[in-house]
């Protein structure tokens, strides 16, 4: 007998309206996918039975006096840490905030709870969402639920992971570099980055917020986009929030893409992607031109030059977010003879390796007399590349690529060597530079068993065809909505 | 077809305009604010060098009379009326202070005077 | 040798919004420490700022005001410091696009009218306050330091100016300009000794007649006009000493100490000159189009330069002008209400600059927080000039009204001020008085001028004071013609 974990949010929801699924059965399950899979996955920082158990509950009790609270009713929801929930553990994976408890929610939060969505607990992530393999996380990484030997790739890899092992039905991750599709990509699961300004970044823990952006993790498209349909909106407390409309993102899905000009980035599939995942891409591209979409390949020629400048204004960006970690008014204090001491060792004791390294990055690349070589470059860069996206959506109603150049890789393998870790982002990076939506979904497994996922990059506000395609990649891959070994025999597959 | 991004091939610019990028380390710790020791410095110093040489790429684009980017998306005038929101309860804003004192946060003494 | 001193001045001016700059807490002053927080001002993670529109419009106001060019698009950016005090350890802040720049300030010093350029006018928010203990509460012998972030976020105009300063005297006129335009503007309470004005002097000396200029010295914390005059006057004379001595003027801060009458140096920040200036990434550049610039400038209330003409035109004497302008558009409001009432404007100003500021300053308050209107002023000088009440009574009446009595109608009804100038009711009593004092009423009749004082004193005391003595006077001297 199949577990209620593993449903897609469509079948529960059905379930729970139609009263064969409880919301406590429903987080129960959950937690036993948890409790038969953290030891060995650690996707998972805080779990929060208590509350949550309060929250099912409560659903059920609405529920029975005829009350729906909304799209996402009794939905068992992770959230990444690095987004404040009130009264509840927020680390952002960084011992600088070990047991901060926040007074207030993040905005994306209220959302799901709005909605009805149960708040299961917090996922692990890479140190303030910089890396991309949680193996930056100040409380150990997680790992991959395919092979657990891997890394679940990053930084929302808590997020990709738990959705992966049915730990959670969906979970909230962010994306400054790629970090909900890569990892997405890694565990086998969709995920999605919506344009910049959709989603509030109000109670998002900043890493670089020109491009941080959160977006959902789930098993199927259509999980995704009505999830997205419930986070989105304009927020007076944000004021880089998106002020237009927000479209339902649900309403193309199943249209199919016949017609639909798709453009395959040259230079993002090609040299230094591995064939294994190049043949996956290809064969996912050929299933769209079956489906009678019209397939061309763009050149983006500032592409090679788009991780330069992402290494430029991530850390920059990063350097003064990260400033206020000093010991003063939360978080972690190492004394010391002055509060300039103080401040100075809070921050070495408090920062891991990888964060350290990108703050005097950033520091290095807007002090004085670098600024124009490191940092201004860098935003003309950025410039160059908005202009390909523009020039290349002139031709075309869709972009794609392999989400990563890899598939999942041994933990510590990368880990000595920043440079090699930061190239697997090349492919997502675009995307955040230009503040366009992306999406990651499965196609298949490479001969080690591991999940290969497929870029769509649209337009911005374009998430209507991004979700239309992706659902046809999904439908057409041989996937097959596949769960990771070591959850099958719960699964009941 | 335009040059591929090759992660074998991204190495191979050791300078900024002709001069080898050189970075006083302990003096961007200092404005950082993070108390490092020699041996540490000098580690991530050879890393950032490294990491450097990839950034410094964007170099080697052409750029004269491109304007640069800041927000990803073109937005202005983002406001909010002048209105009072009800703040934070005192014991809510100091309960995470390492040290508080009679309503206030505190810290030991200042070295230096703004 | 002889030298001459340059002199320019950064001031800040806190705005009067109700809310802060980048959140909804309370702007004002004076609560419990850390009760007017919230994540935003006090950076806690994830909060983001969104700019306060009034304090928007209100920056622009001054810059008009100031005759600066308005951009159409600025930007903020965040300025990297690290000190305790600043919960982001970033200001939020303008650098290469400030709102406005390139204005001008007429002022006078002993009557030479010279012209101060204003380079820039830029929008930031403001830091939260330490206070160090133990040690005598100075900064290098403290024991620890404790945080209030209550000012944390409160908007904070800057404004500087070209170094077209010359004289201790001249920077003080400035600052005083400076502060009645922010109030005639009514953005500020520009408090000197509350900090919601302060003024930076940057100072520097060369040879009289050189162009080249000398190292810069930054002189702080001046908390009155007289210390700003005082402390920029001292630094001169140090800086000409130093080089007359052969040494070196070093470029550095020094603080200004009121007790002492001297500028020390302070510990200089080793890194304080790499602000590692960015666009604030969490805000959207400010779009000021024309429409908008002029409507705000339509909107300005008249300006100090302006009043002093209009109101010397009226005959005002110009130390009275001065009180008047000095007071702000809350003063200068009542004294146009009554004077456009119909009340005489040189009474009406007597009264302001006499009893309504000796009030102010006496009970602590802004005149906006009392009752008196121009009305009120305008029903005071019908009343006094009606010759109801005596030119005491009438300020006594005017103190009832600010301390909150009533209409001076009712406030002389009440303190029973109003004159007999009735010349029926006055008759009787001058009657009663003659009647006991025969002796003098004869030396009345006889035309001795000395006895019509004392028989006024007389008809005063039986009338318990009010009387109209003038009255009195003009009927005793009819009696003695009779
Ligand atoms: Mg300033
Ligand atoms: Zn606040």
């Amino acid at each position: 007998m199949s577990s209620p974990a593993d449903l897609t949010l469509a079948e529960a929801s059905a379930g729970l309206r139609g009263g064969k699924l409880s919301a406590r059965e429903l987080l129960e399950a959950t937690f036993d996918r948890a409790s038969l899979t953290e030891a060995e996955l650690h996707a998972y920082l805080t779990i929060d039975h208590e509350n949550a158990r309060a929250a099912a509950a409560a659903a059920d009790e609405a529920q029975a006096n005829g009350l729906w609270v909304g799209p996402l009713h009794g939905i068992p929801v992770a959230i990444k840490d690095n987004m404040v929930t009130a009264a509840l553990q927020t680390t952002a994976g960084s011992q600088i905030l070990a047991g901060y408890v926040p007074p207030y929610d993040a905005t994306a939060v209220t959302a799901l709870k709005s909605a009805g969505a149960i708040i299961v607990g917090k996922t692990n992530l890479d140190e303030f969402a910089m890396g991309s393999s949680t193996e930056n996380s100040g409380y150990g990484p997680s790992a991959n639920p395919w092979d657990t030997t891997r890394v679940p790739g990053g930084s929302s890899g808590g997020s990709a992971a738990a959705v992966a092992a049915g730990s959670a039905m969906i979970a909230l991750g962010s994306d400054t570099g790629g970090s909900i599709r890569q990892p997405a990509s890694l565990c086998g699961v969709v995920g999605m980055k919506p344009t910049y300004g959709l989603v509030s970044r109000y109670g998002l823990i900043a890493f670089a917020s020109s491009l941080d952006q959160i977006g959902p993790i789930s098993r199927t498209v259509e999980d995704a986009a009505a999830t997205l349909e419930v986070i989105a909106g304009h927020d007076p407390l944000d004021a880089t929030s998106y002020r237009g409309e927000y479209p339902r993102y649900r309403s193309l899905l199943g249209e199919g893409v016949s017609g639909l000009r798709v453009g395959v980035v040259a230079e993002l599939s090609g040299a230094g992607i591995h064939p294994e995942v190049l043949s996956a891409f290809r064969s996912a591209v050929d299933s769209l031109a079956e489906g009678g979409a019209i397939v061309s390949e763009v050149s983006l020629p500032s592409m090679e030059y788009a991780l330069s400048a992402y290494y430029l204004i991530a850390p920059a960006e990063c350097s003064a977010n990260l400033a206020r970690f000093d010991g003063v008014r939360y978080g972690l204090r190492v004394d010391g003879a002055t509060v300039e001491e103080m401040t100075a060792r809070t921050r070495a004791a408090g920062f891991g390796p990888e964060v350290t390294r990108r703050i005097l990055l950033g520091t290095y690349a807007l002090s004085a007399g670098y600024y124009d070589a490191f940092y201004g470059q860098a935003q003309k860069v950025r410039t160059l590349v908005i202009q390909d996206f523009t020039r290349a959506y002139e031709g075309v109603d869709v972009l794609v690529s392999p989400t990563s150049p890899i598939t999942a890789f041994e933990l510590g393998s990368r880990t000595e060597d920043p440079l090699s870790m930061y190239l697997v982002d090349v492919c997502t990076i675009p995307s955040n530079l230009a503040g366009t939506p992306g999406i990651s979904v499965p196609v298949g497994i490479d001969g080690a068993g591991l999940p290969i996922g497929f870029q769509i990059m649209a337009p911005a506000l374009g998430e209507e065809v991004l979700f239309r395609v992706a659902a046809e990649v999904e439908r057409a891959s041989a996937w097959n909505n596949r769960r990771p070994p070591m959850v099958e025999a719960d699964h009941g597959v | 077809m335009g040059r591929r991004v090759c992660m074998e091939s991204v190495r191979g610019a050791p300078t900024i305009g002709g001069m080898a990028i050189d970075i006083d380390i302990a003096y961007v710790a200092r404005l950082a604010r993070i108390d490092l020791s020699d041996e540490e410095l000098e580690r991530i110093g050879r890393q950032l060098g490294g990491i450097l040489e990839h950034a410094a790429l964007v170099q080697q684009l052409p750029t004269e009379g491109v304007e640069p980017t800041s927000h990803p998306l073109p937005m202005v005038n983002a406001f909010r009326p002048d209105r009072v929101v009800p703040p934070l309860e005192r014991d809510t804003a100091l309960t995470q202070a390492p040290q508080a004192e009679d309503g206030y946060f505190r810290v030991p003494p200042t070295l230096e005077a703004e | 040798m002889e030298y001459e001193a340059v002199i320019g001045i950064e001031t800040h001016v806190e705005l009067a919004t109700a809310s802060k700059m980048f959140c909804g807490c309370p702007a004002q002053f004076g609560a419990d420490p850390n009760t007017n927080v919230c994540p935003v001002c006090l950076g806690l993670p994830g909060a983001l700022p969104v700019p306060n529109e009034q304090a928007i419009e209100w920056i622009v106001a001054i810059g008009l005001a100031l005759d600066c060019e308005i951009a159409h698009r600025s930007q903020f950016h965040r300025k990297n410091y690290f000190y305790a005090d600043q919960p982001k350890n970033y200001q939020i802040s303008q650098f290469d696009v400030p709102v406005c720049s390139g204005g001008r300030l007429d002022i006078e010093v002993a009557g030479v009218v010279s012209r101060v350029r204003i380079n820039r006018v830029h929008m930031e928010e403001d830091t939260g306050k330490m206070i160090h203990v133990g040690g005598g509460g100075r900064i290098k012998d403290a024991d620890h330091s404790l945080l209030d972030f209550n000012r944390s976020g409160v908007p904070l105009v800057e404004i500087v100016t070209e170094p077209d300063l010359s004289s201790p005297q001249q920077a003080r006129a400035f600052a005083q300009e400076l502060q009645t335009i922010v109030l005639a503007l009514g953005v500020s309470d520009a408090k000197l000794e509350e900090g919601s004005m302060r003024f930076d002097g940057n100072v520097s000396i060369r040879p009289k007649g050189t162009q080249e200029m000398g190292t810069k010295v930054e002189v702080k914390n001046m908390n009155s006009f007289r210390s700003l005059e005082r402390a920029l006057a001292y630094e001169i004379e140090r800086q000409t000493a130093a080089l007359e001595a052969g040494e070196q003027v070093l470029q550095e801060t020094r603080h200004w100490d009121e007790g002492a009458g001297v500028t020390g140096g302070m510990r200089s920040k080793e890194e304080s000159s790499d602000y590692r200036y960015f666009p604030e990434p969490d805000l959207v550049p400010i779009e000021i189009n024309d429409t908008r610039r002029e409507a705000i400038r339509n909107a300005l209330p008249e300006l100090p330069a302006a009043r002093r003409l209009r109101w010397a035109a009226l005959g005002i004497d110009p130390a009275s002008i001065a009180v008047l302008v000095a007071g702000g558009s809350d003063l200068a409001g009542v004294f146009d209400g009554a004077v456009a009432a119909g009340a005489d404007p040189k009474t009406v100003a007597n009264w302001l600059t006499g009893e309504v500021t000796a009030f102010l300053r006496r009970e602590l308050v802004d005149l906006g927080a009392t009752p008196l209107t121009g009305g009120y002023l305008f029903e005071l000088e019908r009343l006094y000039a009606a010759g109801d009440l005596s030119s005491t009574a009438a300020k006594q009446v005017l103190v009832g009204v600010l301390a909150g009595e009533g209409s001076p109608a009712e406030v002389a009804e009440e303190r029973d001020l109003i004159q007999i100038s009735d010349t029926g009711a006055l008759a009787t009593e001058i009657d009663r008085v003659l009647a006991e004092h025969p002796a003098a009423y004869q030396r009345l009749k006889e035309g001795d001028p000395k006895v019509v004082g004392f028989l006024v004193g007389q008809v005063m005391k039986v009338t318990a004071g009010k009387a109209d003595p003038k009255v009195v006077s003009t009927m005793l001297r009819q009696k003695a013609e009779d």
